[in-house]
């Protein structure tokens, strides 16, 4: 059965597309929905309902349809379409859902970018209004933007026929429009586009359809306007009456815009059920289509004569002061029930009579799209005569313009977009005047509507209505609402969520407003306007995770960085760690060997050999001025002003609370110069810590800081052969311990010609150098080491060597060794806390808490058994503790652990509550797999505790 | 997504800056003379209003300064933006000639 | 057919006007307004009571939170709390006979880093010491348990393991809020909403006697607030000044899907915590915003930025849709933990802090805070989160248990 109509609407006949539903093949047009197109081939039904079951059928034209929801199959997955705004594509393929969608597992191939664009005037929505304000503003010069979520501009006119501007048709001054905002070099105009959020400070977010690429993927907007027209219309809404869920009640607008713009008749035999002027057009534009429409219902006991007289010449009766009560017909309408309703509306007072139809066109009045209004802050209204909620006041530099604050005849929507166009681009700063307001026909001023919330049944009372439905889609009824005011619930809130009215896919759109008014009526309110609306909320329609996630995806997700040897890393194998951004090699496992073999092997190098290290993930931070040793001075624990020049010093910075933040070394390079290094996590909060005391507290200090971490590469030489590497490296530099001793700093010319600051530095306990060099010589002078140090067997290594090395020496990693809550005194650090000068968390110290003695403390664990390894993270318990006894209570935990080639044994590091005051004493670290490790706690330094080894 | 205006820079999305939280809370210069209520209240306690509050941000991805901002905290209105170390401008007192 | 959700009982609440004097105000009728109310009456006969709400009940962070339930925090004092807030879930649908869907999914919080690795399984233990259930789990145990999790080696941020509480699970909000209030209602509390505080009344020692609202003056014997986000704005009416920060903390569902995701995963370092309710919406929570605010609405950035981890983690939802978005306001301390006692002020009484935790530590909150109020000081449970621990330095550093970075 086609009702495909055979001339007219804005569907190309020459484009036939084929596609399936529920696995039956069909053709469409181009220019149609898939909603349009199976309305074309007599399909009606779509899934039925969620809970009910009951069938269910396409009701409007747009993105408020309760139930046209469907699995798309191809051009790509997407679940929880709605088959009401899907374009229709050839091969495209669709089947119905029950409510629910589904995920697909095939990956989702489709690109989504994002735009930020800044315009003085933003213009939401292209119908009549809209087109009109993007005119005007577009005329002042301004900078505007004009999006529609429609595939061409026009709005609810591309679903009209009878409208006429200066004598034409309507659709006429919509193209002479479009080519003008066309012309216009700062105006751009976007289609597909439909706006999804406004937030504060005019910021709007715009959902572009991008259905010409691959996937379907689509681009988020992010506009930031100067100022903003919202014409974005109203939706029809349904009326409250029994079995008004029936496929084959439809919105009368939609029936109109089916008609009109796709050429589909969705009914032989219809009959339209209305609260106002709106829906005659509808009738008028059926009829003449060759349907038959035996009735026009209207709750209004006086409609307009005019509407009356013009329904009467196309031999449609008009039953006035009526309502229908109800529907007959299973999977599709075949009859409707039409009774006269008392002027209160609390009663039926006529016989009921029975009118044959297959289609029952409603239209139960207009509720201007008030969403992106209220989500800009703005408040809105009740107002009785539209019987409505409308925009009210503004709370950002916005207007709302047409049938989006309930302005309903086309003459009034030009003129109120005219001048709001003209008012935004002044208020931007473009000053223009409105045009006079071209004449119009076919669409005039409505007479009032009369609202009926809720259509009295013919039996029982609203407790039994249970064929009433208020969200069809939720299967919510009248019986529900009453329901839930029994249950002692007033708040339209409370309701709302006792029923799940307003929650489902459509978030309200078609019922938000009706189910304000059948609460009302329930409660006994005198109007809709004294419960009020709920929040609403964005996205106005649902956007997909993948277009709001846009190109952050996979690497994008998170930046990758690397250092300049990088490629020198991944050519040898290394295995990587992520360490904040950077990726760091974790070990370098020779052929057959595990990470165990590798770091064994590593950690033998740097104690016998030589060894070496890619560190210049370090941060390094240039603090520069004539105050930079005070500054120091006031954020680390130690002192740096009386540093001298060419040297360096180890120092711990404190948060305010005097929990340990970071720590590092600090060289000393000119008297006004110091060169900081910080944690690698840490850097870029180290740097910003410097700068907000500077600026915040200490402007008058004379200080500059600067990031260089990417500046330098830095290559730490480790091990008992790390200095004849080193002469050989750079040979104009005397490498004797006696010219260039622990903790100073040299400049010197490699070999290579590479010009190098040296420093001797050690975080191992072994004779070492950092070597660091422009980083765009940094892979060069990693070669050059290497090759410098082949003779010696130079073995390189990574953080896991770097950690087993240093934690043999009791040195501890801020953030795993310290979790925010140690200070330095529980480091066993209270050698570098100045007694006699004040820093940044030195008052922390003599709180109550700070100042215990029991406090945790960082100390040595070695395992009873010397091949057994603490897993890290493992809790102590003292010996004899009852495991079954919960809560337990726990002594510390394990926050290091390795096995130490050095020590021929394992070993760990812990914070241990009185930990120092422990020594000797035996701890257990009952496992997650039952094993419970028994270990003795020791001094945190376990290997060379003299440092003897570190000259070399 | 907040629009914050730089005084140096102007105008700016949210994502270039950092916040700071409230504005005019001064290190105390002698923290050694205070008490640990004292201490701790300059640690801890902060002010939250409902409604303007000083507050100050950083322009992390711009020009890496710190400066002060008036915000509603419930309507995000933005009635004063000064450079740090100024006082809080009186946003009740007229301007006159 | 897909599962109906449990009708709800006939029978709700009064809506009182309220009495000029009542033993006890509590402030605010949210989950633990309405908890403590409840175990006022339940375990200190209490009942000459009146929860005063500003708004509609229930309508704050108790309507907007993402339902999770879980007790694996770190520190000990938190876990005592949050682990006797979830023994009472396992009986509460019972003793409020209100099935509210609490539903033992179990929570995987996902390690991306070595580091987190070590966090996690120091969590596990710390956890089962303290007698909650933890299990550490590789990559393939992980995958087993939610399959739908990105498990490969060779994404941004691989998944190393994760740590999963078995007993922890999700719950239908709105429901909990109602069961408590319909208990609270019939024990004789009165619920009164749209009465706003506005004021305290003080005798001449200083000590609160009683509120001045939007409807009148209500005298009371002791005074709690329960208020969250705007315990501030009270407390200011006071001159009692609160180490609280109050932040939007957005949250999102998508459409109705089916069954895809059995549980609730978590990930600090991604940025994602997810589950799929009963009707088969995923719930979704967001990050924090950094700044202070009211407005229950935060900056639409940390939505996309949300979506781009959760895609991370779960490339099968990048065609589900974000049907609607919200903010809720968070309460934040310094230490991401409650405060919860006595006030300097005589007969008022503090429970606010909780941040992203609220909603788990509900029964919790509701029956250490009616005990302290019943008896003047803190109870054991409540007594390490005091307001003097500001003074002393005893933080209860939780800032790695949340999944939203403070």
């Amino acid at each position: 059965m086609s009702n495909r109509l055979p001339t007219g609407g804005r569907v190309d006949r020459s484009a036939p597309l084929r596609f399936t539903f529920d696995g039956v093949e069909y053709t469409g047009l181009r220019g149609d929905t898939l909603a349009s197109a199976l309305l074309a081939n007599g399909v009606l039904t779509v899934g039925p309902s969620l809970y009910r079951e009951r069938p269910r059928g396409i009701v409007t034209a747009g993105v408020d349809d309760p139930h046209a929801l469907v699995q798309l199959e191809r051009p790509h997955s997407e679940p929880m379409q709605l088959a009401t705004t899907v374009e229709l594509c050839d091969g495209l393929a669709a089947i119905s859902l029950q409510g629910r969608g589904r995920l697909d597992e095939a990956p989702d191939e489709a690109r989504y970018d994002k735009s930020y664009l800044h315009s003085d005037v933003l213009v939401v929505g292209g119908g009549p209004a809209g087109l009109a304000a993007a005119l005007t503003a577009g005329r002042s010069g301004a900078r505007v933007v004009l999006v529609d979520d429609q595939p061409e501009l026009g709005g609810a006119l591309l679903g009209g026929g009878r409208e006429a501007i200066d004598g034409r048709p309507a659709l006429t001054w919509v193209a002479e429009v479009r080519a003008e905002l066309d012309a216009q070099p700062e105006t751009r105009v976007l289609t597909r586009a439909t706006a999804i959020g406004y937030h504060d400070q005019n910021y709007v977010l715009v959902a572009e359809r991008r259905p010409d690429l691959p996937g379907g993927g689509g681009r988020l907007w992010h506009f930031r306007a100067r100022q903003v027209v919202l014409a974005t219309g109203a939706h029809e809404r349904p009326l409250v009456f029994a079995g008004n869920d029936r496929p084959g009640v439809m919105s009368a607008a939609a029936v109109r815009s089916y008609l009109n713009r796709h050429a589909v008749l969705p009914g032989r035999r219809a009959v339209v059920f209305t609260t106002g002027d709106s829906a005659y057009a509808t009738a008028l534009e059926l009829a003449a289509a060759g349907a038959a429409v035996p009735a026009l219902v209207d709750t209004r006991p006086e409609p307009p004569a005019a509407l009356v007289e013009a329904a009467g010449a196309a031999g449609i009766e008009v039953l006035t002061g009526s309502v229908v009560v109800g529907t007959e017909g299973e999977a599709r309408l075949t009859g409707v029930r039409i009774s006269a309703l008392a002027d209160d509306g609390s009663e039926l007072t006529g016989p009921v009579r029975e009118l044959a139809c297959d289609l029952l066109a409603v239209c139960g009045g207009w509720s201007p799209a008030v969403h992106l209004w209220s989500m800009s802050r703005g408040t809105v209204r009740y107002d009785e005569q539209l019987a409505a909620f409308v925009p009210d006041s503004a709370a950002q530099a916005v207007r709302a313009v047409g049938s989006g604050r309930g302005r309903h005849d086309l003459a009034g929507c030009l003129s109120e977009g005219l001048t709001a166009g003209a008012e935004a681009a002044t208020a931007a700063g473009f000053p223009v005047t409105a045009p006079v307001v071209p004449s119009c026909s076919g669409d005039e001023q409505p007479a009032p509507p009369r609202p009926v919330w809720l259509v009295p049944g013919e039996e029982g009372d609203p407790s039994t209505w249970r064929d009433h439905f208020v969200d069809a889609q939720r299967d919510a009824t009248v019986a529900d609402v009453h329901r839930a005011i029994r249950a002692g619930m007033r708040s339209v809130e409370h309701i709302k969520r006792y029923t799940t009215i307003g929650t489902a896919h459509d978030q309200g759109k078609s019922c938000g407003v009706a189910a304000i008014g059948v609460i009302a009526q329930l409660l006994g309110a005198r109007s809709p306007g004294d419960v009020g609306t709920t929040t609403y909320r964005g996205p106005y329609v649902p956007v997909s995770f993948a277009l709001l996630a846009g190109r952050e995806r996979g690497p994008l997700f998170d930046p990758v960085r690397t250092t300049p040897v990088h490629p020198w890393h991944v050519r040898r194998g290394a295995v990587f760690e992520n360490v904040g951004q950077w990726q760091r090699p974790h070990y370098y496992p020779r052929p057959g060997e595990d990470m165990d073999t590798a770091v064994w092997r590593e950690c033998r190098a740097a104690r016998e050999g030589v060894a070496m290290m890619d560190a210049s993930t370090l941060g390094k931070i240039d603090v520069v001025g004539p105050d930079a040793g005070v500054f120091l001075d006031r954020l680390y624990t130690n002192g740096f002003a009386k540093l001298p020049v060419g040297s360096a010093r180890y120092g711990v910075m404190c948060r305010a609370d005097g929990m340990v933040f970071d720590d590092g070394v600090t060289v000393r390079l000119a008297p006004e110069h110091y060169y900081l290094t910080t944690t690698t996590g840490n850097a870029a909060a180290v740097l910003d810590w410097m700068e907000e005391w500077l600026q915040t507290e200490w402007p008058e200090l004379r200080v500059r800081c600067t990031s260089v971490t990417e500046q330098w590469t830095t290559v730490a030489v480790v091990g008992p052969r790390s200095r004849e590497v080193l002469a050989a490296l750079a040979p104009g530099l005397d490498v004797s311990n006696e010219a260039f001793p622990f903790m100073t700093v040299r400049h010197t010319e490699l070999a290579n010609g590479v010009p190098a600051r040296i420093c001797r530095i050690s975080f191992s306990g072994e004779l070492a150098y950092e070597i660091n060099v422009a980083s765009w010589y940094g892979l060069a002078v990693w070669e050059a080491v290497l090759a410098y140090g082949a003779h010696a067997g130079i073995t390189p290594y990574g953080t896991e060597t770097m950690h087993v090395l240093r934690a043999e020496k009791g040195y501890p990693i801020v953030g795993q060794d310290t979790d925010g809550t140690v200070t330095p005194q529980d480091l066993g650090m209270a050698w570098i806390v100045a007694r006699h000068k004040d820093f940044v968390g030195k008052r922390s110290f003599d709180r109550p808490d700070t100042s215990r003695a029991d406090r945790k403390h960082l100390v040595g664990l070695l395992p009873v058994d010397r091949s057994e390894l603490l897993p890290e993270g493992a809790q102590l318990v003292a010996p004899g503790a009852d495991l079954a006894a919960v809560p337990v209570d726990p002594l510390g935990h394990v926050t290091s652990s390795y096995r130490s080639a050095a020590l021929g044994r394992t070993f760990a590091l812990a914070l241990v509550r009185g930990g120092r005051d422990r020594i000797g004493d035996t701890v257990l670290a009952p496992l997650a797999d039952g094993r419970t490790i028994t270990a003795t706690i020791t001094e945190p330094v376990l290997f060379d505790p003299k440092g003897t080894r570190r000259d070399g | 997504m907040l629009l914050i205006a730089c005084p140096w820079c102007g105008e700016r999305d949210e994502t270039e800056y950092h916040y700071g939280g409230q504005a005019h809370v001064a290190h105390p210069a002698d923290p050694a003379a205070l008490t640990d209520a004292e201490w701790g209240e300059y640690l801890f306690v902060r002010a939250n209003p409902k409604g303007d509050f000083a507050e100050r941000w950083l322009h992390s991805a711009g020009c890496r300064r710190w400066f002060n901002v008036v915000r509603h905290t419930v309507t995000h209105d933005i009635t004063a933006v000064y450079p740090a170390g100024q006082a809080r401008p009186d946003a009740h007192t007229e301007v006159t000639a | 057919m897909p599962d109906q959700l449990p009708e709800h009982p006939d029978w709700l609440w009064r809506t009182p006007d309220p009495k000029p004097s009542y033993d006890v105000v509590v402030v605010g009728a949210g989950g633990h307004g309405l908890a403590t109310a409840h175990y006022l009456a339940r375990n200190h006969g209490i009942t000459n009571v009146a929860v005063l709400e500003r708004g509609w009940l229930a309508g704050g962070n108790m309507a907007r939170n993402t339902t999770i339930i879980r007790s694996n925090y770190l520190c000990e004092e938190s876990a005592a709390i949050y682990e006797h807030a979830l023994k009472l879930w396992e009986g509460l649908p019972e003793e409020l006979e209100y099935d509210f869907l609490f539903s033992q999914r179990g929570v995987l919080n996902l390690a991306h880093t070595l580091q987190d690795v070590r966090e996690g399984r120091r969590r596990v233990g710390a956890n089962r010491l303290g007698g909650v259930d933890a299990e550490w789990l590789d990559p393939d145990e992980v995958r087993a348990f939610c399959p739908i999790v990105n498990t490969s080696p060779d994404v941004r941020h691989p998944v190393l393991g994760a740590t999963l509480q078995p007993r922890a699970g999700i719950a239908k909000h709105d429901h909990v809020a109602w069961a408590l209030a319909r208990k609270a209602d019939s024990h004789g509390v009165d619920l009164i909403q749209n009465c706003e505080v506005t004021g305290f009344v003080r005798d001449s020692h200083g000590a609160v006697v009683g509120v001045e609202t939007s409807r009148g003056r209500i005298a009371a014997g002791r005074v709690a607030l329960a208020a969250a986000g705007h315990t501030s704005t009270l407390t200011d009416l006071l001159g009692l000044r609160l180490p609280l920060q109050s932040h939007p903390l957005q949250a999102l569902v998508s459409e109705l899907l089916e069954p895809v995701h059995p549980t609730v995963v978590m990930s600090n370092h991604v940025h994602v915590y997810v589950s799929q309710a009963h009707k088969g919406e995923l719930v979704m929570g967001a990050g924090i915003d950094s700044y202070n605010g009211y407005g229950q609405r935060g900056s639409f950035h940390q939505i996309e930025h949300q979506m781009a981890a959760a895609l991370e983690l779960f490339p099968i939802f990048a065609r589900a849709h974000v049907l609607r978005t919200w903010g809720g306001i968070v309460d934040v301390t310094p230490d991401a933990s409650p405060i919860i006692g006595p006030t300097p002020v005589e007969n008022l009484y503090l429970n606010c802090g909780w941040g992203t935790g609220g909603f788990k530590a509900t029964p919790a909150s509701g029956w250490v805070y009616a005990d302290t109020i019943a008896h003047g000081r803190p109870h054991p449970l409540a007594a390490p989160f005091g307001l003097e621990r500001f003074t002393t330095g005893a933080l209860i550093d939780e800032h790695g248990a949340a999944a939203v970075a403070h």
